[in-house]
């Protein structure tokens, strides 16, 4: 806008002609275009303050008050059972029975798992309740082995070799921790050795088919182990769900399973020989099939040196989905608001370009500053950086003050550590202000303010629309979140997903196809491609 | 604007002769506007060609294998593009106001008819029109997909499903009421447009109350205020009309639901008229 600008105008030149006083200048008079209208920055802040309001209006509803077994009716936190958290500070499940004795000091468990057997509620017919029929079978995570632990307080360190269900041998630790051994059929035909040996913090584990030739599976240190730790046998089965392959989460139907795992060749060196006790942990005792079988609390049964360890629960990352047993929530559920907001933020973005054409001011611009890529790439600058401003205070009161909100509702919060809040954030807002440049470019390409509004909403809003409200089918679903500019959305999943925890894809439960920055670098590269558009768009066309 | 405000009284001591020719002449001078620039009849291809080919996609894309049972409501699979097309519609409705405003061209018009509410009521009518026929066209070829496609994928009659075809009661009725579902829409975001004026804010208030109201009720878990939105959200109760199965579970009947939208639409068109009679433009 500087008589410098006017009296050397330069042919069409993209940014890369080294003129960096130049865009200063170019950058300062759309900063000007953009505060001295008020409508726009009214806009914005309206955009900051939607993204709070409705952020926070979902958190402080995203459950209604819970009631256990007709007994009255309750809120907040009173819904819930005890949360464990792991030794990193995640939510965790930690439900088994547990076949123990106290092993002081350095020592060797060793144990054949001759046979992992299981049965679950009979969802054939809808969701059937506990107790109701039971029938054979295994779920995938259903897990049966040997395990050593701090100490029998649920969420205390521990490192386990296991047989699952179809999943093969692993070696897990400390909740999050998932080694997988050899590949193994059902352990009924293949008898599994497994050994676990302490040294110190490292506890090393082993498989072997025979007894006499192992393979070293992992070793891993358990940080601040105690002298004297419990080790034992365990099996624990999480809930079976039926989810219908082709139809997303609309139909998940959970219920109640349990395994159960045949031990004998036990052998535990190291100490003195004690005798086993058996602990349910957590509550996670047989399922209750046959009556009785809940209440007599035997964790397992002796027959000679034939053990029997029968449980159900988990020993895993509590994650959102069929699987936790327990209604979740995640902090991103609190930054709905975002999509509200992003709506004003896209319709100030678009304006900032297209009304240049509606008034006419399009050629002033591109007479004072001939190079058109410098003037789209300004405004991008500008609005970007508005909108990553209005995104990122929207963001942070959505979470401060939302999170409390979502926690007291009778659902467990699925805390994340702070240096993923802090991406969450930051990503909200991120993906917030690459949406506005989307937006300015389509104003650029279209010069029509609702038809580049319109697109820049819908192509983040029916993504999520159509795959969270099961509309298609779930892998449909998986590949629009991949493809489409909400594949950006992922930056805010602060759950990471585990191997070992079978997961659902929502993104309105927290789970995206793919990983936060791969997500949010498919929504970078849809605003690269609408930026390139539009420049070329600019250099063809007449203003 | 003068010229305007003074009409006034004379138009309400009008006859109604004087008013019905008031209205063609109006409905005649829209009608010009719309067919002589090339943005509307795009528009109203795009409605139909989106529609179709996001129904297309959805129904091409789901299969029911044989050992599973498959929860689907066929029918409302098959016009999923509803949910695109009302995007459309809405830019349609918005600009055929808006553009007035951003061009000046509505000092001329309202010049030239000093009548008001004929002119609102000349643009909801042709709009209406134009929008139904789109969309009988776009309903026509998302259903006559289904009726092709599904069956090949395991939506057999032999397995219970209904036939997607205009034959069955339900079929049709979600059929002729996703029509008027567009219709409706394309009266509401008129009436938003009349009211806010500026294309890029009205169209910006349309999307928020097409798509906002779906997305928070799939976060919000609270049973009463699922209730609400399933109830009283435009899109949510209108869209009820495309369903065929599951009618018990639904929190209000697709009649009803559709009903909830035509209140929207009277209420944004009549927000709209009284703005657009009281305000200079």
């Amino acid at each position: 806008m500087t008589t410098r600008e006017i009296s050397a105008p330069r042919p069409d030149a993209g940014l890369d002609d080294g003129h960096r006083g130049g865009f200063g200048a170019v950058l300062r008079a759309e900063w000007t275009k953009f505060r001295s209208v008020r409508g726009w920055v009214i806009g914005m802040i309206v955009a900051a303050l939607l993204t709070m309001l409705f952020g926070v209006f979902v958190a402080a509803n995203v459950s209604s008050a819970c009631q256990t077994n007709g007994g009255p009716l309750k809120t907040g936190k009173a819904c819930l059972p005890y949360i464990p958290h792991g030794p990193g500070g995640e939510v965790v499940t930690d439900s088994f029975s547990f076949a123990r004795q106290s092993l002081t000091g350095n020592g060797t468990i060793t144990a054949r798992v001759r046979a992992l057997t299981g049965e679950h509620a009979n969802l054939s017919s809808g969701l059937a309740p506990a107790g109701s029929g039971a029938v054979p079978g295994l779920t995938a995570w259903a897990k049966a082995g040997i395990i050593v632990k701090q100490s029998t307080r649920q969420g205390s360190s521990y490192a386990a070799m296991m047989v699952t269900g179809s999943n093969g041998v692993r070696m897990q630790y400390n909740y999050t921790g998932d080694i997988a051994g050899m590949p193994g059929g059902a352990p009924a035909e293949h008898p599994r050795w497994l050994r676990l040996t302490r040294s110190g913090d490292t506890i090393t584990g082993s498989e072997s088919a025979d007894g006499t030739h192992w393979t070293q599976v992992g070793e891993v240190k358990l940080t601040g182990l105690p002298l004297t730790v419990q080790a034992g046998m365990f099996a624990t089965s999480p809930n079976y769900t039926v989810t219908q392959n082709s139809f997303g989460g609309s139909s998940n139907n959970v219920g109640p399973a349990q395994a159960t795992g045949v031990f004998d060749h036990v052998s535990l060196t190291g100490s003195s020989p004690g005798t086993w006790t058996g602990t349910t942990i957590g509550g996670g005792g047989p399922a209750g099939f046959q009556p009785g079988s809940a209440a007599s609390s035997a964790a397992f049964s002796r027959n000679g040196g034939t053990f029997t360890v029968t449980g159900s629960g988990d020993i895993a990352p509590l994650t959102p989905g069929p699987d936790a047993g327990l209604p979740t929530v995640t902090i991103e559920q609190s930054l709905a608001g975002a999509f509200v907001g992003l709506i004003a933020i896209v319709v100030v973005a678009a304006m900032f370009f297209t009304k240049e054409y509606r008034r006419g001011l399009i050629r002033t611009t591109l007479a004072a500053t001939p190079r058109r890529g410098a003037v789209l790439a300004a405004k991008a600058v500008v609005i970007g950086a508005v909108a990553f401003a209005a995104g990122l205070a929207g963001a942070v009161v959505s979470i401060t003050v939302g999170v409390p909100k979502e926690e007291n509702q009778g659902q467990v919060l699925l805390t994340a550590p702070a240096l993923t809040e802090v991406r969450v954030i930051i990503g909200t807002a991120a993906m917030l202000a690459l949406m506005a440049v989307v937006a300015v470019a389509l104003g650029a390409i279209l010069r029509r303010s609702a038809a580049a509004i319109t697109i820049a909403v819908v192509v983040v809003v029916m993504p999520v629309l159509i795959s969270g409200l099961n509309i298609v089918p779930a892998g449909v679903g998986d590949w629009l979140l991949r493809l489409t500019p909400a594949a950006g959305l992922a930056i805010e999943q602060s759950i990471p997903r585990y191997s070992q925890v079978t997961t659902v894809v929502s993104p309105l439960r927290g789970y995206y196809p793919l990983s936060p920055y791969a997500g949010f670098a498919v929504l970078c590269l849809w605003t690269v491609a609408a930026l390139a558009l539009a420049l070329i768009t600019l250099r063809r066309r007449d203003a | 604007m003068s010229a305007a405000v003074q009409a006034q009284p004379a138009e309400t001591l009008a006859t109604a002769a004087a008013r019905r020719a008031s209205l063609r002449c109006a409905l005649h001078a829209e009608w010009t506007k719309l067919r002589t620039v090339s943005g509307p009849a795009w528009l109203l291809l795009g409605v139909v060609a989106l529609t179709i080919a996001v129904s297309a996609a959805t129904v091409g894309a789901t299969h029911c294998p044989q050992d599973l049972t498959c929860p689907v409501d066929t029918t409302k699979l098959s016009l999923t593009g509803v949910q695109l097309g009302q995007a459309v519609v809405a830019i349609l409705a918005v600009l055929t106001i808006s553009n007035e405003y951003g061009s000046g061209l509505i000092r001329t018009t309202l010049t030239a008819m000093p009548s008001r509410q004929s002119v609102l009521a000349a643009k909801a009518i042709l709009l209406a029109a134009l929008v139904l026929a789109a969309g009988a066209v776009a309903v026509f070829g998302s259903v006559l997909a289904g009726h092709l496609i599904l069956p090949g994928h395991g939506f057999t009659a032999a397995r219970g499903f209904q036939p997607v075809w205009l034959s069955y009661g339900p079929t049709l009725r979600a059929c002729c009421g996703s029509v008027l579902y567009l219709g409706l829409i394309a009266l509401m975001s008129l009436g938003v447009a009349a009211i806010v004026r500026d294309s890029a804010v009205s169209i910006g208030v349309v999307l928020a109350l097409l798509y906002l109201f779906p997305i928070i009720l799939g976060f919000v878990g609270n049973a009463h205020w699922q209730h609400r939105l399933e109830r009283w959200a435009p899109t949510i109760a209108g869209l009820n009309i495309q369903a065929t199965t599951g009618l018990h579970s639904l929190a209000i009947s697709p009649w009803g639901g559709l009903g909830v939208l035509g209140i929207w639409a009277a209420a944004a068109l009549a927000a709209g008229a009284l703005t657009f009679r009281l305000r200079d433009a």
